[in-house]
């Protein structure tokens, strides 16, 4: 078989996709909103019991980390293999220490009783209960989109060893690259929807 | 490479790559085998569905217990539901006739992504192993229905997870074989090919690639709240912890109604495929098909609130609801017009296919028709949840879909397999499976505005009549199924052998190419000079 090579089309399939994943979290946002306008009184105070620190550090890494994957594509164009691979080591090395934020945040409000299921959140009335399922959830397939971005980079950064991805050729760095993007972005509404409003 | 098996003189089924055997299947990314791996496990679990479907008539057949119990009776149409659905109908024909002629109509010699097409399929049948798991282990099989609703999908304590999660794994499938034909669509047309150039199959392939894209992940994030709801107890459609089960069904069929055109639009495309060939004549108003396809496409995601015109919402929303549903009939009637005017002083060449395509028009147009009654908010709330919808959507579903995909495959059989169909065996299966089909839904229309409930095992005895007639009209469209599938199975494998580039006297593409296809389908890319249906030369 002859080699069929259209980045072009390539990265029209990732734009695709990421417009499937934007409906994906766009129907929990929706969900999001129609709980939130009936009870805005439960949504604000559990808004409070989240840790904004922990939030804020969590929002500031990743979008160092938008960067740093931008800054690795354009490394990529130019040629220069190695400034490349490491920052492309420094987006996967926030990636992880998201995750690790995010265990401890997740880990002190399940010792609250706030997980779903818990007792102690149950005697706090569906407000409470929605805030939290809904929190826990969305923040956990945002999770869930983190690892696959660790796996996708992990990849990548492989490939990039192996030359398989060179200056000619990097759609799969750049598409990797838009995903994680769309991680971000997502992120970027989830941070104030259940930290800073009040 | 040796000359024997050179990917440009070596037909696509005999052709031998890097794996041998079975291997030589599973693992090809070449859109043709795929799209055949797709067609044997819809033809095996169709036959698995309708036999239940068979045995669901059959009890029907008296009140009271005939064969089976009220939980049987539920896991029965719970799983000719998610089998028929999510299993056959969904990918139906754009995962067959769409993976195997896309490519070719549009003078490609693959898919965008081959090998996520193939991967499309490792989904799939990952995703019906999962189903399959909900019948054997657990506490018995679900017994929801194929709509999950809550709180009842739950609350249940039958083995709903898997059900669930198999029909979350195959949506996958659908979104990556739907973004792999527009980016194929968009990016691989042979030169010349505008896009008014383009037959109508793989425009109405385009529409409803869309439509897997945009509606897929709603389905995605509301199967997986139900996983959550079951394992965890996040409370976001359980009433008991404030959530909202209504909403469900919001998200459901914001979802399910556009993947009613998920599964109907590839039909009319081969439908439109079809008659012109078989008129011998130029399709009647090629861009008011187009547009109607893309109007279809469009309107059908704001109609999904005419499946809760019970469920409880304001009457605003009511009125908007009727009234697109309404709105979204207009472009499936002006294609039932062009199909029409199309034959009309056509030199018709009275064959299987075509034998389909217009039985296609018929039961088409009754499903079409009952649709509006059941759009129309008075009446819809007499025949809600009775077996009038399960006639109306049976028509459409089965009649149009269903009808569609018979056609398609009495259509391009001799391109895929080369070898040709026995016509009188075939001709004969498709009469008694029509008589079958009409015996078995008609009577369901008057059952249904009699007042007689869907889902249930039993009935009043006042309904008895219409059952017996429904019953054995169930028996004789499996007779009808039986006889063309072992027509079609015994052909595929000894049929006559034929090379016959065009059989039919098609214009299209696939039409110029080999029989069976070669590996990489043209040896040269063509140049498109002409519109796709030029009969007028």
């Amino acid at each position: 078989m002859t080699v069929h090579r259209d980045d072009l089309g390539d990265k029209m399939g990732m734009w695709l996709f990421i417009f499937t994943e934007l409906l994906l979290f766009g129907m929990l946002f929706v969900v999001y909103a129609v709980y939130r306008s009936m009870h805005p009184e439960a949504f604000k105070l559990g808004g409070d019991e989240l840790d904004v620190v922990m939030g804020t550090i969590n929002t500031i890494i990743l979008l160092i980390s938008s960067m740093t994957v931008a800054m690795s594509i354009s490394a990529m164009q130019k040629g220069n293999k190695k400034l490349a691979l490491t920052l492309l080591t420094i987006t996967l090395i926030i990636a992880v220490v998201f995750l690790v934020n995010k265990y401890f945040e997740w880990g002190a409000k399940f010792e609250y009783g706030f997980n779903p299921g818990a007792p102690e959140l149950l005697e706090l009335g569906p407000g409470t209960i929605l805030f939290f399922g809904l929190y826990f959830i969305m923040t956990g397939i945002h999770a869930l989109h983190i690892i696959i971005g660790i796996a996708l980079f992990i990849y990548v950064f492989w490939q990039i060893r192996k030359d398989k991805i060179h200056q000619t050729d990097y759609v799969w760095l750049e598409n990797t690259g838009l995903y994680w993007h769309l991680v971000d972005l997502i992120w970027i509404f989830l941070f104030p929807l259940f930290y800073l409003i009040h | 490479m040796s000359e024997a098996n050179n990917a440009h003189n070596v037909s696509y089924l005999e052709y031998k790559g890097q794996y041998k055997g079975l291997f030589a299947w599973i693992f090809s990314t070449d859109h043709k085998r795929i799209g055949l791996l797709y067609l044997y496990t819809m033809l095996l679990f169709f036959s698995v569905a309708a036999i239940l479907g068979l045995l669901m008539k059959t009890q029907l057949i008296a009140p009271g217990y005939t064969i089976m119990g009220p939980q049987t009776y539920n896991s029965l149409f719970t799983l000719h539901g998610i089998i028929m659905i999510f299993i056959i109908v969904v990918p139906g024909l754009p995962a067959v006739f769409g993976n195997f002629f896309l490519p070719i109509m549009i003078g490609a010699k693959d898919v965008a992504f081959p090998k996520l097409n193939l991967l499309s399929w490792w989904f799939y049948i990952i995703g019906i192993l999962i189903v399959l798991t909900s019948q054997f282990m657990g506490d018995g099989p679900p017994d929801t229905g194929w709509t999950f609703y809550a709180p009842y999908s739950f609350r249940t304590p039958t083995n709903v997870l898997p059900a669930v999660f198999g029909a979350f794994v195959m949506g996958f499938s659908s979104i990556l074989t739907g973004i792999n034909f527009v980016v194929t669509i968009h990016r691989m047309r042979a030169p010349g090919m505008t896009w008014f150039k383009m037959p109508l199959f793989p425009w109405t392939l385009y529409g409803t690639a869309w439509i897997q894209i945009l509606a897929t992940p709603v389905i995605g994030i509301t199967l997986l709240l139900i996983i959550a709801e079951r394992l965890m107890g996040i409370g976001i459609f359980d009433p008991a912890l404030g959530g909202d089960p209504i909403l469900y069904q919001h998200l459901f069929w914001i979802y399910s109604h556009p993947a009613v055109y998920i599964m109907i639009l590839p039909g009319m495309g081969a439908i439109s495929e079809i008659i012109p060939v078989f008129s011998r004549k130029t399709i009647f108003g090629y861009k008011a098909i187009v547009l109607s396809t893309m109007a279809i496409a469009f309107v059908g995601y704001f109609v999904w609130g005419h499946h809760m015109f019970t469920s409880g919402m304001s009457g605003r929303a009511l009125y908007a609801f009727s009234f697109l549903t309404f709105l979204v009939a207009i472009p499936s009637a002006i294609k039932v017009f062009n199909w029409v005017s199309t034959m009309h002083r056509g030199s018709l060449h009275m064959q299987t296919p075509f034998y389909w395509a217009v039985s296609f028009i018929f039961v088409f147009m009754i499903g079409g028709l009952t649709g509006l009654v059941l759009g129309s908010l008075a009446t819809n709330v007499h025949v809600h949840d009775t077996h009038f919808v399960v006639a109306h959507f049976h028509f459409i579903v089965f009649g149009g879909t269903g009808y569609a995909f018979m056609a398609a495959l009495h259509y391009w059989f001799p391109k895929m397999f080369g070898r040709m169909y026995d016509m009188n065996w075939a001709n004969l299966g498709w009469g008694i499976f029509f008589i079958g089909f009409n015996t078995l839904y008609l009577p369901m229309f008057y059952l249904g505005i009699m007042g007689m409930p869907r889902r249930y095992y039993d009935y009043l005895p006042d309904f008895h009549g219409g059952n017996i007639v429904s019953s054995l009209g169930a028996w004789v469209m499996v007779s009808g199924i039986v006889i063309i599938f072992a027509n079609l199975i015994r052909s595929a494998r000894h049929g006559e052998k034929t090379s016959d580039k065009n059989p039919w006297g098609g214009k299209t593409l696939e039409w110029q190419v080999d029989t069976p296809p070669t590996l990489e389908n043209f040896e040269e890319i063509p140049t498109i000079v002409k519109g796709p249906y030029d009969y007028e030369d």
